[in-house]
């Protein structure tokens, strides 16, 4: 391994928007390949993506390999991998990184098995060692442990969690170059088509600035719409823990935890969660932390900025109530300022 | 025939395993083995499209000895024939090696049309085995597969993305990788569980394989992913307000801490 040549990430898109974890993937990939002293790139499949390469230009990558189709617009797994494997196999980067979304935990294992490479899923955390190789940490066993992984072969590939890297600002001064390479379309094989639902609009746990989150404290599965509520009051997701996912009583994206999301909001309420190793995982970056458990010792208050003991019956309709008259009282002032 | 094969595999149960934090590692003698619990509903996606369309469903698993008991419950609740992929030089494969080992069977086993299993395992819980099998197969592949719509040629399923739901429409030979939200799995009947005790488990080793795969890939050697330490993380803590008083005081003290913070 004498020269090492580049970090690449690939920068996934969904109905033409730019997933925020392929920032997060450049603000890591930029601190790497400025370690190694290399060129940061970024691979973007998609339709009419001109003004989102360049964005990825402002956000760190020196270039942008853009392939640019209709046939690209929506993920089409064979076709994105017919293009990216060429690409690698042309640029050759030393590292490759994706983010662990539904997207990326598909096409890195077929871009890892058609390169003959290792791809490490899942890591929460990235190091070049000494030698300059890439040491890829992702928790395992259910978050007790944190393994370390290297790759023998190249280029070293890792999904990455979403929502575990920093960004950079972005930096409309960022100079880069944009390269369109030969396309290649064939026939899709497995072609993906949205299927309208209710669902859809609604924000994900994941992308909330404030999560309420309900675990096993909660006595009935009609409790969910306590949380819901406050949820609302505050313009937040409601997010549980597993038990909750296990009885039925929530949707599994809605969970927060090593088997779920990871969440790093603004303000995240625990509210009847005990905090298991693997609910803390999901959540202990957030910036603030209230916990409301009624027992005092649980591990959830490790991590709180705010802890409260208490019955969350009695706390979170009151809490509620408080937050929507804190809201109220700042309109009207606002109407009175204007 | 159609074939359908499904993969599995054994791993500890993760709800009661106990953790050894010393040595970094579980302790797998704490608590049973069971089938990885979403390859039953893979298992039960494959039964559900042969008994409509006819075919056989085999299951085949990388593993121990031991995990012929995995094998012995797919028989029980339905397939038709289970082959263990077991052999000392499969031993500390990563998920390159795994899938390569079980694409290798595949083509030993004369190919497939249809190649189903879970979307992840609990032990390992990297998701990557499906979609690098498919790799080695040359196979399109959908992850993430909650319902069969039809199959008609090609084939038609719902399947969750982080956005919400799509329709996926695949060309078959294909491999698809479920979720839990699949058809909840069926039980074994008891003919069928006296049946697969006494039954006979078809083991295949590195000779089996021999003019298939290249030995250099299989197990640790054919990895290309080494794991060089184990952490066990410190928890590391808040240095948090413990709020008392009554649930009022409380909400109050709450309340205002969340003003000044800017978030009310």
């Amino acid at each position: 391994m004498s020269e090492t040549r580049g970090v690449m990430i690939f920068a996934e898109q969904t109905g033409g928007a730019v997933h925020p974890v392929a920032n997060e993937l450049l603000g890591k990939g930029r601190e790497i390949a400025d370690a190694l002293g290399v060129e940061l790139s970024a691979v973007l499949c998609g339709s009419c993506m001109e003004q989102d390469a360049q964005e990825l230009i402002y956000r760190g990558a020196d270039t942008v390999y853009l392939f640019d189709d209709e046939a690209l617009a929506t993920f089409d797994i064979m076709n994105y991998r017919a293009n990216i494997v060429a690409l690698v196999e042309e640029v050759k980067p030393d590292i490759f990184l994706l983010g662990a979304t539904p997207i990326g935990r598909s096409l890195g294992p077929r871009l890892a098995a058609a390169l003959g490479t290792g791809l490490t899923a899942d890591c929460t955390s990235l190091e070049v060692d000494d030698e300059g190789h890439l040491v890829q940490i992702r928790p395992a066993f259910s978050g007790n442990i944190l393994a370390h992984i290297k790759t023998v072969t190249r280029p070293q590939m890792a999904t990455v969690r979403y929502k575990i890297m920093q960004a950079l600002p972005r930096d409309p001064g960022r100079q880069g170059t944009i390269v369109r390479p030969n396309l290649i379309i064939d026939e899709p094989l497995a072609k993906l088509s949205k299927v309208p639902t209710d669902l859809e609009k609604q924000l994900g746990v994941s992308e909330a600035e404030i999560v309420v989150c309900g675990g096993r404290g909660l006595k009935k599965p009609e409790d969910v719409a306590m949380l819901s509520d406050m949820a609302d009051a505050l313009g937040g997701v409601v997010g549980c823990s597993k038990p909750l996912v296990d009885l039925g009583w929530m949707d599994k994206e809605h969970l927060v935890g090593f088997s779920g999301n990871t969440v790093r909001p603004r303000v995240y309420f625990a509210v009847g969660v005990s905090g298991s190793s693997q609910h803390l995982i999901g959540m202990r970056t957030s910036e603030k932390i209230v916990a409301i458990n009624s027992d005092p010792t649980a591990d959830i208050f490790e991590v709180a900025d705010y802890a409260i003991t208490g019955d969350l019956y009695e706390i979170v309709p009151k809490l509620t109530a408080a937050i929507r008259e804190s809201r109220e009282r700042d309109e009207t002032a606002d109407f009175i300022c204007s | 025939m159609f074939r359908i094969v499904v993969a599995v595999k054994q791993v500890p149960d993760m709800e009661r395993v106990k953790f050894d934090t010393v040595a970094g590692r579980v302790d797998r003698s704490s608590a049973p083995a069971v089938v990885n619990p979403v390859d039953l509903h893979a298992l039960e996606m494959a039964l559900r499209i042969r008994d409509e369309h006819g075919g056989e469903v085999v299951v085949i698993s990388m593993g121990p000895q031991q995990a012929d008991s995995a094998l012995k419950e797919c028989l029980a609740r339905g397939a038709d024939r289970v082959v263990l992929l077991a052999d000392k030089a499969f031993a500390g494969a990563d998920t390159w090696a795994t899938s390569y080992t079980l694409a290798s069977a595949v083509k030993k086993l004369g190919g497939c049309d249809l190649f189903i299993c879970g979307e992840k395992t609990v032990d390992g819980d990297t998701g990557q085995v499906g979609p690098e099998t498919a790799e080695w197969l040359g196979f399109p592949h959908v992850n993430y597969v909650r319902e069969i719509v039809s199959i008609d040629g090609q084939l038609k399923a719902l399947c969750d993305m982080s956005d919400g739901m799509y329709l996926a429409q695949v060309t078959l030979p294909a491999l698809l990788t479920v979720t839990r939200k699949a058809h909840r799995p069926r039980y074994a009947t008891p003919q069928r569980i006296f049946a697969a005790v006494d039954a006979t488990i078809e083991k295949w080793g590195t000779t089996e394989l021999a003019d298939l795969a290249t030995s250099d890939n299989f197990g640790l050697r054919g990895s290309p992913t080494r794991l060089t330490k184990v952490v066990v993380p410190p928890v590391e803590g808040r240095k948090g307000e413990r709020l008392g008083g009554s649930a009022d005081e409380v909400v109050a003290a709450l309340v205002e801490r969340l003003e000044t913070g800017g978030i009310l």
